[in-house]
Formats: structure tokens, sequence, C-alpha cells
């Protein structure tokens, strides 16, 4: 599944704006990215299992809150950075 | 031991100044001469890096705690000082909490404190909110201390969000006697200090005698806001705290605060955010006093910066301000910004809100402005 990635994780992707993850769920996907690229999870996804505040999260460009939300091999995922500069 | 001078031998040479700024990290380094400085950076530009230390025990572990706006704290470490880095595998975290419960999050880590030298690879970490973290491996991975996270007092010693400082509640100044590695203090804004005897596992309010006039009880068992606490390597029964609600001192065994703070011209007061102890003379301190009058205006009183000293514990205070801005100066030095060198004489250090670097050569007898335009100043480490 098609990731693309905002640029203040780009870091962890060596620069790449859009990677591949599997997985069934969001949480799933999350999983995997952690596993391809680690500590890219930690700074999206809070220890509680939240999306941080300034992190939004969109499957095929509707944005999701929940990471339980079951995903098909063929969406599409959009992690951007929210207004947070200053 | 209180009151007697150490024969430690003074360091020589360069120094290096570790500067955490809202933006970024920059490293300040020194001739053998401590006059002429040459500033490196930034590292993790546009990251809020809240604190940058150097592992004494191998002078080449460096650790930054550092989040940005969009994304989640961490810590990262360089074992090349600074010119690469590795982000810790398992960053300072809370556990998850049970279904249905309602988790703590940590927002930034704001403290670093490395461990003994019996203790190699051991670190402290204190966060926003209230938490104290260790590392056994040199900052890779991070474990809640959780005779201190899961006490079940904690939430009534630390109140709420609402208490902690406009940048979130803090957990800082995370003390370790050097005769024993099991004795800590930590300091909290607001909660006050507290002390564990047995490495964490269990902790006990250490605030008699001070002050906290926000609170209904003036003098109660916790609930005070030290902005800054200090103990003194060779004296380590000799503890200092600025504090909200002034200067402190405390002589153990004796559990009780002294406001040696009450000594300071009545004009200037002694609020303030940082102190700075001697490394040999434990009856020597430093602060940076600030306005904290009205509505906390938290600058130097009537715009005139000086740094303030005391060599005989506290009874008496000397305005050290040659060198710096004599008006219309009105400079924020955060509790995390003010250091000493280990030479001799002393070299001071401070940092502002507006992004200077101050030093004196001489224990504060002259100041000389050696970095400028840089971002909002959080910490200054000497290495």
């Amino acid at each position: 599944m098609k990731v693309l990635i905002p640029t203040p994780l780009r870091s962890y992707t060596g620069e790449r704006h859009e990677v591949q993850a599997a997985g069934a769920t969001l949480s799933a996907i999350l999983a995997d990215l952690d596993r391809r690229y680690p500590g890219i999870r930690f700074r999206m996804i809070d220890e509680q299992d939240a999306i941080r505040r300034h992190i939004r999260i969109f499957v095929n460009g509707n944005q999701v809150r929940a990471l339980q939300v079951p995903l098909q091999a063929a969406d599409e995922i959009l992690i951007v950075q929210a207004l947070s500069g200053g | 031991m209180a009151g007697k001078v150490s024969t430690q031998k003074a360091a020589t040479g360069r120094v290096r100044l570790l500067v955490a700024t809202r933006k970024g990290a920059f490293i300040l380094t020194s001739d053998p001469a401590r006059r002429r400085w040459k500033t490196a950076g930034p590292m993790f530009l546009g990251h809020t890096v809240h604190h940058c230390v150097l592992d004494p025990r191998d002078r080449r572990t460096l650790l930054v705690a550092a989040r940005t706006g969009h994304l989640g704290p961490t810590v990262f470490r360089s074992l090349d000082m600074g010119k690469s880095w590795k982000e810790a595998a398992r960053p300072p975290a809370f556990p998850k909490a049970a279904e249905g419960q309602k988790g703590r999050v940590v927002d930034h880590v704001f403290w670093l404190t490395p461990g003994l030298a019996s203790e190699p690879g051991a670190w402290y970490a204190g966060t926003s909110p209230q938490g104290l973290f260790r590392s056994e491996d040199g900052g890779a991975n991070w474990a809640p201390v959780s005779g201190f996270n899961d006490h079940p007092l904690l939430a009534t010693w630390t109140g709420g969000e609402q208490d902690g400082t406009p940048d979130g509640p803090k957990l800082h100044s995370v003390l370790i006697d050097p005769r024993d590695a099991g004795r800590l203090y930590v300091g909290m804004s607001s909660g006050g200090v507290f002390e564990s005897r047995d490495k964490g596992k269990s902790w006990r309010p250490l605030n008699a005698g001070c002050l906290a006039d926000f609170l209904p009880t003036p003098y109660p068992e916790y609930g005070q806001d030290p902005h800054c606490v200090r103990l003194h390597p060779l004296a380590p029964d000799i503890l200092y705290q600025q504090n909200h609600c002034g200067i402190y001192r405390m002589a153990r065994p004796d559990d009780r605060w002294v406001r040696v703070g009450a000594n300071m011209p009545k004009q200037v007061g002694d609020i303030g955010f940082p102190m700075v102890l001697h490394p040999r003379n434990p009856d020597a301190v430093w602060v940076f006093p600030m306005d904290g009058g009205s509505v906390w205006p938290r600058t130097s009183p009537g715009g005139k910066p000086a740094v303030y000293g005391t060599r005989d514990a506290g009874k008496s205070w000397r305005r050290l301000a040659t060198g710096l801005p004599a008006r219309q100066a009105w400079l924020t030095v955060k509790r995390q910004a003010m250091s000493a060198d280990l030479h001799d004489p002393v070299g001071l250090y401070f940092g502002t809100t507006n992004g200077e670097i101050w030093s004196s050569r001489n224990e504060g007898a002259s100041w000389s402005c050696i970095a400028r335009h840089l971002p909002q100043v959080y910490a200054v480490e000497t290495a």
C-alpha cells in the first residue's frame, strides 16, 4: 500500500516521500512502517495510540482519527503535518 | 563539610558550551584563554531542543532532548561530539493505559542527567508532564521509573496541567548524590522537591521551610515551584534552589530550607530561574534575578540585568554587572540556561531568550557577549 510521507518524517525514510507498507488496518500499516523505518511511528502516534496533535492522516482523501480503521490493498495513505509553525 | 573549599584541581584549556534552543542546538568552543569563541551549528535546525548534555564519564557521548512542532518527543545520541546522530530506539514514554483508562503522554523530554561513574551507561530524563525515566545503555533505551511515575500521590503532589509552567508542567533538576547512586532528588514545577533513598522505588517530599505564596497554605508539605535545584558535588549534603518564591539553601541532615535570598537587595528581590554552583567552593553560588512582581514579568529588574553572587552561602550577595547592558535590557534566562566551567577562576555562562550568550572568565566580575542572534536559548551546559 502506498504511504505518502511529509517532510518532517522523511529523515526516517531516506528522504523518500512515497513508501510502501502492508497491513489490514491503519494500526498494522503503522507497525509495518515502524519495522521498515524504526522510530517513525512514535513521532506521529503517542504512547496511548493517539495520533499526535499536529499530525493528520488521510485514507483516500478522508481524514481518519482511529488506528483500527480497516484498509484495502489499493488504498492510499497520506500523512500530513498540520499547521504548527512559529 | 559545609563551608570548606575543596582543593580539587581546576580544569584548563578550551571550553565547550552546549546550547539548546527553541530552534536547534549549537556548540560554542573557546580558545584556551576563553577569550575567543566559535559557534558551530545549528544541529537539528527547527527542532525544539530542551537540553543537550555531554556524558562526563566518557567525554564523547552527547545526548539531546528534542521534539518538533509536529513530531513527538525523542532523544538523539552522538558518539562523536555532534558529527553524527542516532535516535533512541525506545524514547521516554509512559506505559499504555488499560482499556478505558486515560494514560499519560510525554509532551517533551525536558531534562537529562548522566549517572554516576559507578553506573556506566546510566542516565535519567525528566519530562513534561512530570515523569522520570532511566536508561541503562547510554540513552538508547528508556524505561519509566515506576516508583515515581506510578506513585499513588503523584497527581496530588503535582496538581493538574494548569499548575505547571506556561510550557507545561515539568520534572527537572534530577540530582544524584555522588556518594550513593540510590539517593536521588528531583524538582517539579509544580510539585516541589522530592527525595528517594532507594534508587527511585519510594519518594518523599523535601519542602519544609520553602514558601508557596500562590497556595492557600504558605508552607505546604508539597506543591512548591522549585525553578532549579542544585546539589554540590563535593559537599552533597548542601542543596540550593532558586524557587518561584526565593533562593533557598539546605544543609543536611537538617531537612529544612532556609531562605538565603532574604539577604538579597530588596529592590532586586530573589526571584529567578537559574542557579549555578562554584565547582569547588560549596559556599559560592550565582543567580540571575528577574522581576517576580505583579504579573511576574520574569525580566531583569528595572531593565538592568545583573548576576548576583555569594561566597558565604547566601549571607551576603554581590551585584556582578560589569559589561552587561546598563539599561533598557529586559533579559530572561531560563532555568537550564546558566552554567559554570571547572576553570580557576571559574567561567560563568548564561543564555537569554533573545538569543544571546554571555560569558565571564572571572567568576562574574565582568561579562562579554560571545554570541547573539541565536534562537531563544533554553539551556547552556559546559562540556
